[in-house]
């Protein structure tokens, strides 16, 4: 790296403001930094924030039309599913948080797995929904706030997910592929209550971590370490994607063998 | 030979060639005739004396980009200091020092080069390669010297003392064949330790790390448990028997399940176990898709479909994954009904091919 800060050498272009090439350029990127910040800032809000009563009879009602007029074609008038869309009967209204909160569903079009969308429901829609979902059958429920608090132990969270995450979701979280166009997603954005649900639900093709094989506490550390770790994230510089030995190595490869073709090949020309 | 056909050789203009012994180095007497040096270039700094005077400037400014970053280094290690339990002062401190660090040795060495290219004296010169043998006396001194000692210590004439001294250094690698006899098994033969497990019948399966037994009520549908034998964290060897005795305890649906005749008690209401040792090269196969039913293995992608008692579907492994056959004790937690019935892991020399005959 070092051998490629040292070639840029600064251009001296004092005094010449906005007549210099790289005004545009620079504008251009202000633009698009404060966008995206924007944008990010409006959708990293939590899923659970709405309050809404998820036991009353309006929520329910609610939740039933939504249902009707946005899932039921796939997934049934009365939850049992069809060839289209698994039944929901028993799925919680964690499932439903999970999978509607992360935009996976609804689904825009078939393929190897439902993928994170911008959400099409907000807090309150989507809380109506697994509310009706719940009050067919019941099943695991939206995790409480107590839950979160990411209080757990960070090391044994960490021990826990190396066990039992990190084969598909990568040591950093970082996610992984599967087979067939399959993949276990990137968990460094993910809230913890959506973490959690996933843990509680097994969405698609991810196994059930049900309170038994992982309970409460521990999958408050598992969240626990993952959050600490993303604070932590970097101490030896460019995480790359946190991908591992084969991005690293393709790094090296390409630059650090590039600058040191480059360097030889200096070193050998006569100079002129 | 070469001697005879180094007489040959045709001196070349401006070329002086020597006669001198070649040493190995076998000469043709068709060699290529040597083209000589190509005409000497100059280079705009010996020509243009403005161009001289700027490749100095830039080699004296290269060796205080140095200095400065010698200091940067210095000033970033007390601006930017380790705080404990903060990584991310780690980083800093790291960056930050590096910065200086590869800015004071990069600019040293650019400019080292820019010299030497630019401004240092520019003329071919020719370095001839010397003869590899010594002259006669030297080679007749060496074997005097050598005469000498044989005589003096009696190498040859005290034949018994010769010998025990070979046998000596004979022996002395034998005691390590020994040591390294000690990374094997301690009991038995390697192929004996590869074939059994801590799995014996009635080990109840517990949790991976925590060792609590897992009640068959505990395995919903659709759930994986990392599964490690019952008292494996207290074992002396654990590293060594987990390495084989790591299992993957899964539940589906028990319609779903394709059970051979030989293997119909082997699950438990749908619940199965399989070593998670992958049959290739011995990598955990832990990658459980819950909708396909399929195992994948990171290392190398072998698949194995779990319906169907681990066949493999696609990747390098060519055996199964060897499943442990379960039950449940009178207390409702899972337990084993005996070890795997073969070797779990990868091939090795001694293993029997009929296991699953």
């Amino acid at each position: 790296m070092a051998a490629m800060n040292s070639d840029d050498t600064k251009p001296r272009r004092r005094k010449r403001g906005r007549r210099s090439p790289l005004a545009s350029v620079a504008l251009v990127l202000t633009g698009l930094l404060i966008t995206g910040g924007a944008y990010a800032l409006f959708t990293a809000t939590s899923p659970a924030n709405a309050s809404v009563d998820m036991t009353s009879a309006q929520t329910i009602e609610q939740g039933k039309k939504l249902f009707a007029a946005n899932c039921a074609t796939c997934h049934g008038l009365n939850l049992s599913g069809s060839d289209a869309g698994p039944s929901l009967i028993g799925v919680g209204a964690a499932a439903v948080d999970f999978q509607v909160g992360t935009g996976r569903m609804p689904l825009a079009q078939d393929g190897p797995q439902a993928e994170v969308k911008p959400r099409v429901f907000d807090d309150e829609a989507t809380l109506q929904m697994a509310a009706y979902v719940a009050s067919i059958s019941p099943g695991p429920g939206i995790p409480a706030s107590s839950d979160l608090a990411l209080t757990g132990d960070a090391t044994k969270g960490a021990e826990l997910f190396r066990i039992n995450c990190a084969m598909c979701h990568n040591v950093a979280g970082a996610g992984g592929a599967l087979t067939e166009g399959k993949y276990a997603p990137n968990l460094q954005n993910t809230s913890a209550a959506h973490i959690y649900e996933a843990m509680l639900t097994g969405p698609q093709n991810m196994p059930v971590f049900n309170d038994d094989n992982i309970t409460p506490q521990e999958k408050q550390d598992i969240i626990t370490a993952l959050k600490a770790q993303n604070k932590d994230a970097g101490v030896g510089g460019f995480q790359l994607g946190s991908l591992g030995p084969v991005a690293e190595g393709l790094f090296l490869w390409i630059f650090g063998l590039g600058a040191v073709i480059a360097f030889t090949v200096w070193l050998t020309a006569k100079s002129n | 030979m070469a001697n005879d056909d180094s007489q040959d050789i045709v001196p070349s203009d401006g070329h002086v060639t020597t006669t001198r012994s070649p040493g190995t180095a076998v000469e043709r007497a068709d060699a290529l005739h040597n083209p000589g040096l190509p005409p000497h270039r100059l280079r705009v700094t010996d020509t243009d004396p403005k161009k001289a005077t700027r490749a100095e400037r830039i080699v004296v400014a290269l060796f205080y980009v140095s200095i400065v970053g010698s200091i940067f280094a210095m000033a970033a290690y007390f601006a930017f200091p380790i705080k404990p339990n903060d990584l991310g002062s780690v980083r800093l401190n790291n960056v930050f020092i590096g910065i200086g660090l590869a800015f004071a040795l990069l600019a040293v060495g650019v400019a080292a080069v820019h010299w030497a290219k630019t401004l240092m004296v520019d003329h071919e010169g020719i370095d001839v390669r010397h003869p590899v043998s010594g002259t006669p006396a030297v080679q007749a001194r060496a074997v005097e010297i050598f005469r000498t000692a044989d005589r003096e210590s009696g190498f040859n004439r005290r034949v018994l003392i010769r010998n025990g001294m070979i046998a000596a250094f004979a022996a002395l690698p034998f005691p390590a064949i020994f040591l390294f006899r000690d990374l094997g098994p301690a009991v038995g033969t390697p192929a004996e330790a590869y074939s059994h497990t801590m799995w014996k019948q009635g080990t109840r399966l517990t949790k991976d790390p925590t060792g609590d037994p897992i009640r068959a009520s505990d395995v919903t549908i659709g759930s994986v448990f990392h599964v490690i034998p019952e008292g494996l964290n207290d074992a002396e060897d654990k590293l060594e028997e987990k390495g084989k005795a790591a299992v993957l305890l899964m539940r589906l649906e028990p319609g779903d399940l394709h059970v051979s005749a030989d293997r119909a008690d082997w699950n438990y209401n749908g619940i199965i176990a399989y070593s998670k040792i992958c049959t290739h090269v011995g990598c955990p196969v832990a990658l459980y898709e819950q909708q396909t039913h399929h195992l994948l293995c990171p290392c190398h992608q072998s698949q194995f479909d779990i319906t169907r008692e681990a066949a493999v579907i696609f990747g390098p492994a060519v055996r199964p994954l060897p499943q442990l056959p379960i039950t449940v004790d009178s207390e409702g937690y899972l337990v084993a009904r005996s070890d795997f019935h073969e070797p779990v892991g990868p091939s090795f020399w001694e293993r029997r091919g009929d296991y699953n005959a």
